[in-house]
């Protein structure tokens, strides 16, 4: 019975669960309606039409489970397998570092720039989406679609989860060194773990590209901040460049640094990151060049038409002793909603004596404020006053 | 992975062209085509050929041009069966149109299991 089945069906698993089933129905209809003419062929035809009724029941099953809706990614939690198999690998030692086939992934210029970011961050930083969500300014929910989008359209169009190949991987470096650098930067606010691991993809990447010389600048550039970190704050309290206990700076780390960047600028690196360098190294010096510092920020506010860097530069030009002309700088710029732009109003007004508007703009930097150490700082300055 | 390649090109490129530099861009068409990893392609006619139908309240509605008035409009399509989005982003770059101020649009194709 069992090998006609097999026959019929050709699948043992399924003839012999056939057959079983039939069994057990006649163990029960045989009770009450009694024993059939041909109880072997009675068997046979039970256990053919329970295996076709198991099939047709698969078959529609099988058909009708794409039509379901996908269930949707778990909002909080970083769910795609794939990732999540080589963020779990990220802990072990003596396995090979994935991580740069996964931030190729994450900055895919298919994926959309914020999207590379966030994606970039939550996988390889181990952020938090609120996290994420603080250091851009956006609402947590915001956060999590943006994080949502950008999985799903990995995984529906098959971005590829490798480092691109050498006609595309210098086009591609760009955006994952923009993201490297604010990874780094988060980490510059106190987050000292996620600075070192920042460090640790620069240098990566230096050694996956080492004739590009804005990788290593990139590198130099995060060396240099990060030989301060130390002297950047007192217990919680933030110091400033000059106030900076220099015996806290770790020497060795600057130097490596310095190593960067004299390579990123040897290899004719002239871009925006060498150029930041190349002002970090200019400020560990004994004595700071300051009319060179707001000349290299002249140049950096050309590469990247950013405000920010214009704000950066009137501070450099401050410290050539000419707060009036910084002021001028600052009053220019629509950075309203950024709190070192109150700060740095605040600092200029002080130095030109007007003490009502130097306080009003460090009230205005202070309710921006979002970290103790900010806090304290802008009371202290306001007390000073 | 299976993508479709939508070609999208401004109307009547073609015939401003000189005759040599057409003669090349139909060459290299016909080399991509030659491509095994096409599974199908389709030349379309200009937009002036096209029509569109639309069925509002049981009724059919037939008007003349393309669904969408664009400057660059879609051409043809090609679907081309590729490893992941990197090669078929690869393939997509070697269409002609794509560097003659059209562009092409890679999507993935739903295939049923």
């Amino acid at each position: 019975m069992l090998a006609s089945l097999v026959g019929y069906l050709r699948d043992f698993d399924a003839a012999e669960e056939a057959t079983q089933e039939a069994f057990t129905i006649a163990a029960e209809r045989w009770e009450t309606s009694g024993i059939p003419a041909n109880p072997g062929a009675w068997l046979v035809t039970t256990a053919r039409n329970r295996a076709i009724d198991r099939i047709r029941r698969d078959r529609t099953l099988t058909r009708k489970i794409p039509l379901l809706p996908e269930p949707e990614a778990t909002m909080d939690e970083f769910d795609d397998p794939v990732i999540d198999t080589v963020i779990d690998h990220l802990g072990d030692t003596g396995i090979k570092d994935e991580r740069l086939e996964l931030i190729f992934t994450c900055c895919h210029p298919a994926l959309p720039l914020e999207g590379q970011v966030a994606l970039t961050l939550r996988a390889l930083g181990g952020l938090s989406t609120a996290d994420i969500a603080r250091a851009f300014l956006v609402s947590e929910e915001t956060m999590k679609r943006r994080l949502t989008r950008a999985k799903a359209k990995i995984k529906a169009t098959g971005i590829p989860f490798a480092v691109p190949q050498a006609d595309r991987l210098e086009q591609r470096l760009d955006a994952v060194l923009a993201v490297v650098y604010l990874i780094y930067n988060e980490g510059y606010r106190g987050r000292v773990d996620l600075g070192a691991e920042a460090i640790r993809l620069g240098q990566l990447l230096a050694v996956l590209m080492p004739e590009e010389p804005e990788s290593r600048g990139l590198l130099a550039l995060m060396l240099l901040h990060h030989a301060r970190r130390r002297a950047r704050f007192d217990g919680e309290d933030l110091v400033l460049l000059g106030d900076q206990d220099r015996t806290l700076w770790d020497l060795p780390q600057l130097e490596a640094g310095r190593a960067a960047l004299e390579e990123a600028i040897a290899r004719g690196g002239r871009g925006a990151y060498v150029v930041q360098a190349a002002i970090a190294d200019l400020q560990t010096r004994d004595e700071i060049d300051w009319p060179q510092v707001a000349a290299l920020y002249r140049r950096l506010v050309e590469l990247t038409g950013s405000p920010v860097v214009e704000l950066n530069r009137a501070a450099a030009v401050a410290e050539t002793g000419d707060p009036a002309a910084a002021l001028e700088v600052v009053d220019s710029l629509d950075l309203d909603g950024y709190l070192y732009y109150h700060s740095t109003r605040g600092e200029l007004l002080r130095r030109l004596g007007r003490d009502d508007e130097a306080a009003a703009a460090y009230r205005r930097a202070l309710d921006l404020a979002t970290t103790t150490p900010e806090r304290r700082f802008l009371t202290g300055r306001l007390e000073k006053l | 992975m299976l993508y479709a390649l939508m070609i999208y090109a401004e109307p009547g490129l073609d015939e401003r062209i000189p005759q040599e530099e057409r003669e090349g861009v139909t060459a290299e068409y016909q080399a991509l085509l030659d491509d095994p990893r096409v599974v199908q392609a389709a030349r379309l006619h200009p937009a002036e050929a096209a029509t569109c139908v639309r069925v509002v309240d049981g009724r059919t509605l037939v008007s003349d041009g393309p669904f969408a008035d664009t400057k660059e409009i879609l051409g043809g399509l090609a679907l081309f069966e590729a490893d992941d989005l990197d090669e078929a982003l690869e393939m997509a770059a070697r269409i002609p149109a794509a560097r003659m101020g059209g562009a092409v649009e890679v999507r993935p194709v739903v295939v049923q299991p």
